[in-house]
């Protein structure tokens, strides 16, 4: 058992039970609103100190840019490398131009996967070019890639140096865990001071947003290759580099095929996103379309970015998958369709041939879908459907959203803007030493000083109010969802293709259903928070309740428990944990959600940051506010993390396991 | 005259309860079980495919003959040992005992009611009620103390907190663990975890409590220790026990009788003396190979006719003692043993039966309780 765990049964042991200290917690708070409400509250202002020196900075740091030689070298060599890849990459993809590109796709697809895999990678494809959208597809692509390439060659080394060496894990995994409660929007502020807007700065975020996957998943795998097969390398002599290529490597494989994966879904994750600094691809189409409120623009984009995304994971999970398959039971399969499989191979490089030699004949006709192929589009239906609900449905959905946005999310608003700031942070405080311990206080405490510090603090609480909503209604559901699919198999079969196509679409993708039913609003932001943070929430119940060892259930079962006896008693206790673990999470993505709901009503931070891009004078602004959410986020983490944070790790580790395991 | 004052456990072994069985009603009786795993389980019954050889039926249908076709009774206050390999099948069968595992095929009767005709409540208030059981890794609940371990089972039935506490507290001094109440699980050692998992079974007053394979997860000392453990319980609470184990010294140790499994089948059943002077077939002869005779066979087992001539005045033992306890009387007399039941003379043991029982020369059916062979020339007296 964890010091955590130890810790937390010493608190039991002094007089005050739990229940009495949160009792006496929440009195106290409520006496101090009443007699404090609306005294040292801090409104909100356009034009502050903090926002200005802010802008101050960003103009000495153009000026040092401008003057000082090493900087500026240092810079604009980053600055160009990235955009020479990107704009490479792209180059080779129009070079190839479409007919060559859905035939090399094919056949990797096929090649990794089998004719399923090939098939999607034709028909998907097909479908971008069917959909008009192929050149921003291919824009997304190249940034996607290039992001990709420059994470997995520095995560991946990164990661076996977390494996092996203690210190650089005690160096890097701080990092890590910060880089991972920060909100998508957060990092861009840093990156545009440094290098500017476009291509070269989407690339750059996109490559530190999906890097820590790469390193963490990685050390993971590495970490996990069982201690008897190094051990017997090295008892026959191996040195440390051969230890790792003949052994380590080898055996974990899989996982650093699963973590290239992951890392290309967060990269296109974020490579939508990546259009509020000027990024190029498929988030140009849909922000426009977000601009003119055509909910059927939307989709389209959208669309292409969810088969953009199945494709890549499909075609590296295979992949990652044969790698191991490769080198053992696999093989007796793979013997035996081994003729018609290199039959159809060589057929495929041979199609893939020919349309890259189409492709240096007719340039032009290659390097453009024609128009007539190019017509599917779905946005009538959509915006049909759209009036078709705004008209019939409004009542049904207006009336949701006027009623919790009035009778929850305006009540809770107001409360926190109507308190005074010392007692929002000493009750943060309270309740991070209460869950998580001391140092987990004192942590809080701070980070929410600072956003009183930031002159900032009204906007957060509207954020913080949202966040508390949007998490409340994720955690019930997600909850309830997870708790249903532990106890019955077949409820866990019908909702795993839910969980997994959740998994690999990209965050943004979720503000449209919210905006079709909603529109832009608060509510519209929490709903899009709610849909996002569910699926890995169930996911979390779901294994802590299932990895409930069996035995413990079996003596339940033996002293005669009832299912609900089973599930109060037994499996919701020894799941606390994961249980805790699925709030942390869940508290975590609602909030970079409701930040990015600020592109569609969301407001409050979220918007202070988008403004930040649009207007030069609102820079510090958007500045602040990205910290703010930061801070933000490391309050709410502290505050939920619970006590143990190791025995939490080792069990988020053991679900990536699961999962690793649960995808044959 | 000596008369062996020793613990029951070390020295007389457990009388036969034949007659028991005959009269009285079994504890639990088992008929025809069966436990299939796999899809050809709903349709099964009666169906010719029962007659396969487990490799042939796991080829036809896809599925596994985890027990087959087993049938033994339990009589009150015994220690029912079932012995077996991994794989064996014995702990599906207990815990088709109780329907943990729903058993395929035959009939489960406790005190002479169907357990598998009972409803879901009914089942709940036997297992409440009636069964306990021991698991092998221990069971307990982490995130509770010792003493809410103990009183689990209480707690689920429904009894009030305070008398659910002074019964868990008197159950901890039982298993002797008096002031370990306030810590958690992981707080013991693997010997006293096992000690809270006996407790806690204890903690219901059950008619049968099983066992499985409680003690494998120990280290060899604390086992043993553990078994003397149970057979004090057993001693002093007096419940039916079911015990599964794949350790033979275990088996013979704690057993009334020991059922002995393979590949799902009863392959022998008896009390462990007959087990080891009769192996029912070369597995069984196999497994008992390397136990030293002397510690389980009785002087009932070696001893032959009197004859006029033995002297009057050897030293006098009953029947059922095991033949180690009276190498020191048989070594430091030079006359033969004479074996005695209420005042009558039942037979004679020489120095040599001796001997050769510790020398292990007996063979399958060369000794039967009651008519030994002549042991070759008999010492001059």
């Amino acid at each position: 058992m964890t010091a955590g765990t130890l810790a937390l049964r010493g608190r039991r042991a002094v007089a005050l039970s739990p229940r009495t200290t949160w009792l006496a917690l929440g009195a106290m708070s409520v006496a101090l609103y009443l007699v404090f409400r609306d005294q040292w509250i801090l409104p909100h202002e356009r034009d502050t100190a903090v926002f200005q020196a802010f802008n101050a900075a960003r103009d000495n740091i153009d000026e040092v840019k401008r003057t000082v030689p090493p900087v500026s070298l240092v810079l604009d060599a980053i600055r160009g490398t990235t955009d020479w890849l990107y704009t490479t990459i792209l180059g080779i993809l129009v070079g190839l131009g479409w007919p060559a590109v859905i035939a090399l796709s094919t056949f990797l697809g096929y090649a990794a996967g089998g004719w399923r895999t090939g098939l999607l990678a034709l028909s998907g494809l097909g479908v971008l070019g069917a959909l008009d959208l192929w050149d921003p597809s291919m824009k997304t692509l190249a940034v996607t890639l290039a992001a990709v390439l420059v994470s997995v060659a520095i995560g991946v080394p990164l990661g076996i140096l977390v494996a092996k060496s203690n210190r650089a894990r005690a160096v890097i995994t701080p990092i890590l865990d910060v880089l991972q409660i920060m909100p998508q929007y957060a990092y861009f502020i840093p990156f545009v001071v440094l290098f500017g807007i476009g291509a070269a700065s989407a690339v750059i975020v996109t490559f530190v947003y999906s890097m820590p996957a790469a390193i963490r998943i990685t050390a993971l795998g590495i970490r996990g290759v069982p201690a008897a097969s190094v051990e017997a390398a090295e008892s026959l002599g191996s040195t440390a580099g051969q230890v790792l290529r003949k052994v380590e490597l080898p055996l974990a494989r899989k996982t650093i095929g699963l973590a290239v994966n992951q890392t290309i879904m967060l990269a296109l994750s974020m490579v939508v996103i990546t259009v509020v600094i000027d990024g190029p691809g498929l988030g140009e189409n849909i922000i426009k379309a977000i601009q003119v409120l055509n909910v059927g623009a939307i989709f389209d984009a959208g669309l292409a970015i969810v088969i953009m995304a199945i494709i890549l994971d499909r075609v590296t999970e295979q992949a990652s998958l044969r790698l191991d398959s490769r080198s053992g039971a696999g093989r007796a399969g793979a013997a035996r369709r081994r003729l018609p499989r290199r039959l159809v191979l060589g057929g495929l490089a041979l199609a893939s041939l020919g349309a890259i030699g189409l492709s240096a004949i007719a340039p032009t006709w290659a390097g453009t879908v024609p128009e007539e192929f190019a017509s599917l589009t779905f946005r009538e239906p959509v915006n049909d459907l759209v009036d078709w609900i705004q008209a019939n449905l409004y009542f049904l959905t207006i009336g949701l959203k006027d009623a919790v946005t009035a009778g929850v999310i305006s009540p809770i608003e107001k409360v926190l803007r109507s308190s005074p700031f010392w007692l929002v942070i000493a009750i943060g405080g309270a309740m991070a030493a209460m869950l998580s311990g001391l140092r987990a206080a004192v942590i809080t405490v701070v980070a929410l000083a600072g956003i009183v510090g930031l002159q900032l603090w009204d906007h957060s609480m509207v954020t913080l109010a949202s966040v508390l909503v949007a998490t409340a209604i994720t955690l019930g559901i997600g909850a309830l969802i997870g708790i249903l699919a532990a106890s019955s198999d077949a409820v866990s079969r019908a909702v795993r293709p839910f969980l997994d196509a959740a998994q690999t679409l990209p965050a943004f993708v979720y503000l449209l259903p919210a905006l079709v039913l909603f529109s832009p609003s608060r509510f519209t932001a929490i709903v899009a928070a709610v849909i996002f943070a569910v699926p890995p929430v169930v996911r979390l119940v779901e294994t802590g309740i299932r990895l409930v060892p069996e035995t413990l259930i079996e003596a339940g079962r033996a002293s005669g428990a009832t299912r609900l006896q089973l599930l109060r008693k037994i499996q919701l206790p020894v799941a606390r944990p994961a249980l805790l673990l699925a709030t942390n999470q869940g508290i975590i993505m609602v909030l970079g959600m409701v930040v990015l709901g600020g592109l569609v009503g969301g407001g409050a931070l979220g918007f202070d940051v988008v403004s930040g891009f649009a207007q030069r004078r609102d820079f510090g602004l958007g500045l602040a506010a990205g910290i703010s959410m930061v801070l933000l986020g490391i309050a709410l983490d502290r505050i939920s993390q619970g006590a143990g944070r190791r025995r939490l790790e080792d069990l988020g580790e053991r679900a990536a396991k699961v999962q690793v395991h649960a995808t044959p | 005259m000596q008369t062996a004052q020793v613990d029951r456990a070390a020295t007389t072994t457990h009388d036969d309860r034949t007659a028991d069985r005959a009269t009285g009603q079994p504890t639990i009786s088992v008929r025809g079980l069966w436990k299939i795993f796999g899809p050809a389980e709903p349709k099964i019954a009666g169906s010719p495919l029962l007659e396969l050889t487990n490799a042939e039926f796991r080829l036809r249908t896809g599925s596994t003959i985890a027990v087959r076709d087993v049938s033994f009774d339990v009589s009150p206050g015994e220690v029912f040992v079932v012995m077996g390999l991994s794989g064996s099948g014995k702990s599906t069968l207990v815990r088709c005992l109780t329907r943990l595992i729903e058993p395929t095929l035959g009939q489960v009767l406790l005190d002479g009611e169907d357990i598998r005709a009972a409803d879901e409540q009914r089942l709940r208030e036997l297992r409440r009620r009636r069964f306990a059981m021991v698991f092998q890794h221990f069971g307990l609940l982490p995130h509770r103390r010792v003493i809410d371990n103990i009183a689990f089972g209480l707690e689920i039935r429904g009894e009030p907190k305070a008398s659910r506490l002074a019964r868990a507290d008197k159950m901890l001094s039982l298993v002797g663990l008096e002031g370990y109440g306030g810590q958690y699980p992981d707080q013991l050692s693997g010997g006293m975890q096992q000690r809270v998992g006996l407790a806690r079974a204890l903690a219901g007053d059950p008619e049968v409590m099983l066992f499985d394979e409680p003690f494998s997860a120990l280290d060899p000392l604390i086992r043993r220790e553990m078994q003397n453990e149970v057979l004090r319980l057993h001693h002093e609470v007096g419940k039916t026990m079911i015990f599964i184990t794949h350790d033979l010294a275990e088996a013979l140790k704690l057993g009334d009788h020991v059922v002995i499994m393979r590949n799902g089948q009863v392959v022998q059943a008896g009390s462990p003396q007959e087990l080891v002077a009769h192996p029912a077939d070369d597995y069984v002869a196999d497994f008992v190979r390397d136990v030293p005779k002397s510690h389980v066979l009785t002087l009932r087992w070696i001893m032959r006719d009197a004859r006029e001539d033995d002297p009057a005045d050897g030293p006098e033992f009953g029947p059922d003692t095991v033949i180690r306890t009276v190498i020191h009387a048989a070594a430091t007399s030079d006359k033969p043993i004479r074996v005695v039941e209420a005042g009558r003379l039942l037979g004679v043991v020489d120095r040599a039966h001796i001997l050769e029982a510790i020398a292990g020369h007996l063979e399958p059916g060369q000794v039967e309780p009651g008519r030994v062979e002549e042991p070759g020339p008999t010492p001059a007296t």
